[in-house]
């Protein structure tokens, strides 16, 4: 879960790390008490949960209330990389000596959580390391010892941060290792960290919580915001199912995510696009197909549907008679391949089904299934 | 031979009274599994499929003299059963377990790796040596004794290929799924090393999928140490970057974790890597054609 600017805004500000003043306006009248508040000279920040707002337009600086009020008319409703601004976050205006980076991410290959610093900052990580990698560092901490102060020093070091920073620098990375430990975030970043007169603030603030942590951080729950995610991408989580949408014609439902997506890659070396990725997981009985066949056709860009079932502690025979019902009454073409487990008995209820239905097309591998999906979706 | 586990393995099974727990016990027992134990806390005493079920792994350990564990605890409590199995002298642990918080992953990651035991998974289907021993989830009749080594990131897809192999005529040494979270216990490099060791094993068939770099260091380690065949194959060749894909570790971030970068990586370390799950079981069935 990936949380708004304003909402880790409050987390950092609770642990000790310095932030504008700011409050979060869901109307224009609400920006405007809230420039008026702050006197006048403010930030109007967009809060969607995409990066790289500033570029697309989704921050605009203010010099008076009067100001800040057009530019909220002009905010509000707009929309930011596919993402519509419902809600802004209205700052002081601070005045910027300069730009830095500062982030935690918990790291794959070391096994750890890899510390990132950098004495310059405000564009995209990747970004710094290309630009500018002389003032960058990294360093790996093994969560069984946790965060030394030597480590610091050399991420200080290694950035060529200067001495005047140190002191606030380690206080700030401490304090974001025991955020990222604390709520078991996957990302903790501040960027930019910026000097100001009155010393280091986080002018921004990311902070990605792990999804499979959150039952043991329920004061976070209140945090989670649906009103951006796509539609069906969030009823799918709903329902417990594995859903992707992506831009082509082709819907497509297997068992197991690795199986999904290697039956888009075949659809796709066969010239055609997938519309959708959807796995239904272990147990594919009748409801979740049918459920899973309701949320691929939602999608008006479908025009076929590729089933692509191996059947391991599924049974074929089982899923055939769940394909039988929830297909009973869809009528775009259809291609099902069903593998594995009771193949057999699966394949002959499948195929008795398919002489009534003329959309259902019964196929015996998956690369002949991608296909016959991608000649049917023409 | 065969790796990581054979005909004297002696599993427990963690969560053996759950739903899962019993049923999966029963088809490794079916399998030949020597299934010696459960554990599930607080039903210590009681009887699964005729095995005795204790409180603790210690107990189960010093009563069964069991060497391996199997985890089917859900995913809250799973990271406490992996630690308990590690700190009771359990060699091979396979956790099943899907969803585990990364943080935690962390932890059993390191405390497994102290006690030198070894972990497949998490959110994995497990491991088989054919017709020698199963633990996890497989479905054991699409393998067969052979001599290919299959080492994957992915459940289904470990079966499809398999049973391509199968199909061909082609057996398996050992057939293991490391699993699709970001922090797994053993990695492809371990497995890979295991394999050019293991006098069973001719060949082998790495099966990847997007996200993380493992296949790039895999491919590295191919290149430099290995003289056994490897054919790959790497699924999301068509995944959008910045979505998960179905697995926690199948995400294309920062522009690290593409299909292209992985087989690149794979073709230059000489390893001929299929496009189709069937290409890549006739990829196999050539290098034995030779």
């Amino acid at each position: 879960m990936r949380l708004h600017e304003y909402q880790a805004k409050q987390i950092f500000s609770r642990h000790g790390i310095k932030t504008a003043k700011g409050e979060i306006a869901v109307s224009v009248d609400e920006v405007e008490s809230i420039a008026r508040k702050l006197g006048g000279k403010v930030v109007l920040k967009s809060q969607i949960l995409v990066g790289g707002r500033g570029k697309a337009g989704g921050i605009m600086k203010a010099f008076s209330v009067e100001e800040a009020v057009e530019k909220a008319k002009e905010l509000f409703g707009k929309i930011i990389k596919g993402h519509v601004v419902e809600k802004i976050y209205v700052e002081e205006l601070v005045q910027i000596e300069r730009e830095m980076y500062a982030g935690l991410t918990v790291d794959r290959a070391g096994k750890g959580v890899t510390a990132i610093l950098s004495s310059v900052g405000g564009m995209d990580i990747e970004e710094i390391a290309v630009k500018h990698p002389e003032k960058i560092a990294k360093v790996t901490i093994n969560p069984k010892w946790g965060l030394w102060d030597y480590q610091i020093r050399q991420l200080l070091i290694n950035s060529q941060m200067p001495k005047d920073y140190w002191k606030e620098v380690n206080a700030i990375l401490r304090t974001l290792y025991s955020i990222l430990m604390h709520y078991e975030a996957e990302l903790v970043e501040i960027n930019p960290l910026v000097a100001t007169p009155e010393g280091l603030i986080a002018a921004d603030a990311r902070l990605n919580i792990d999804d499979s942590a959150l039952f043991r951080h329920r004061e976070l729950e209140t945090f989670r915001d649906y009103t951006e995610a796509d539609q069906t991408e969030r009823i799918a989580m709903e329902k417990g199912l594995n859903y992707v949408k992506l831009d082509g014609t082709i819907g497509v439902l297997a068992n197991g995510a690795g199986m999904a997506m290697s039956t888009m890659d075949l659809i796709y070396l066969q010239g055609g696009k997938p519309a959708n990725f959807l796995d239904i997981g272990g147990g594919a009985s009748a409801e979740v197909v049918r459920e899973a066949m309701n949320l691929i056709l939602m999608d008006k860009n479908v025009k076929t549907v590729f089933i692509n079932i191996f059947g391991g502690i599924t049974r074929c025979d089982d899923v055939a008679r769940g394909l039988i019902q929830a297909l009973a009454e869809i009528s775009v073409p259809i291609v099902v391949r069903l593998a594995g487990t009771n193949e057999e008995e699966g394949r002959r209820i499948m195929e008795e089904f398919a002489r009534e239905k003329e959309n259902v097309h019964i196929v015996e591998t998956m690369e002949e299934g991608a296909k016959k999906a991608v000649e049917l979706g023409r | 031979m065969a790796i990581i586990v054979n005909e004297n393995t002696r599993a427990i099974v963690q969560g053996i009274t759950g739903y899962q727990g019993k049923f999966h016990a029963e088809r490794m027992m079916k399998y030949g599994t020597k299934i010696v134990a459960g554990v599930t806390p607080g039903k210590g005493g009681s009887e699964v499929l005729g095995v005795k079920v204790y409180d603790s792994v210690r107990e189960a350990v010093e009563n069964t003299g069991a060497n391996a564990s199997v985890i089917f605890v859900p995913a809250a409590f799973a990271a406490d059963a992996v630690m308990e199995a590690a700190d009771s002298g359990i060699e091979v642990i396979v956790c099943i377990t899907e969803g585990i918080p990364v943080h935690d992953e962390l932890k059993m990651y390191w405390r497994v790796k102290e006690a030198g035991s070894v972990l497949i998974g998490p959110n994995c289907p497990g491991i088989i040596s054919p017709g020698k021993s199963h633990l996890g989830i497989m479905p054991t009749q699409i393998f067969k004794p052979g001599s290919v080594g299959i080492v994957s990131r992915s459940g289904t897809l470990t079966y499809q290929i398999a049973y391509n192999l199968s199909k061909l005529g082609i057996g398996q040494s050992t057939v293991v799924g490391i699993g699709g979270d970001r922090i797994i216990g053993t990695d492809f490099v371990e497995i890979l090393s295991m394999f050019e060791e293991d006098a069973e094993t001719e060949a082998v068939v790495l099966v990847g999928e997007i996200g993380g770099r493992d296949e790039e260091v895999a491919a590295e380690f191919i290149r430099e140490e290995m003289s056994k065949p490897v054919v790959g194959y790497i699924a999301g060749l068509t995944a959008p970057p910045g979505k998960r894909m179905g697995h926690a570790g199948a995400i294309i971030e920062g522009g690290v974790g593409t299909a292209e970068s992985k087989i690149r990586a794979l073709e230059k370390a000489g390893v001929e890597v299929g496009k189709t799950p069937m290409e890549v079981a006739e990829l196999v069935a050539k290098l034995f054609r030779k």
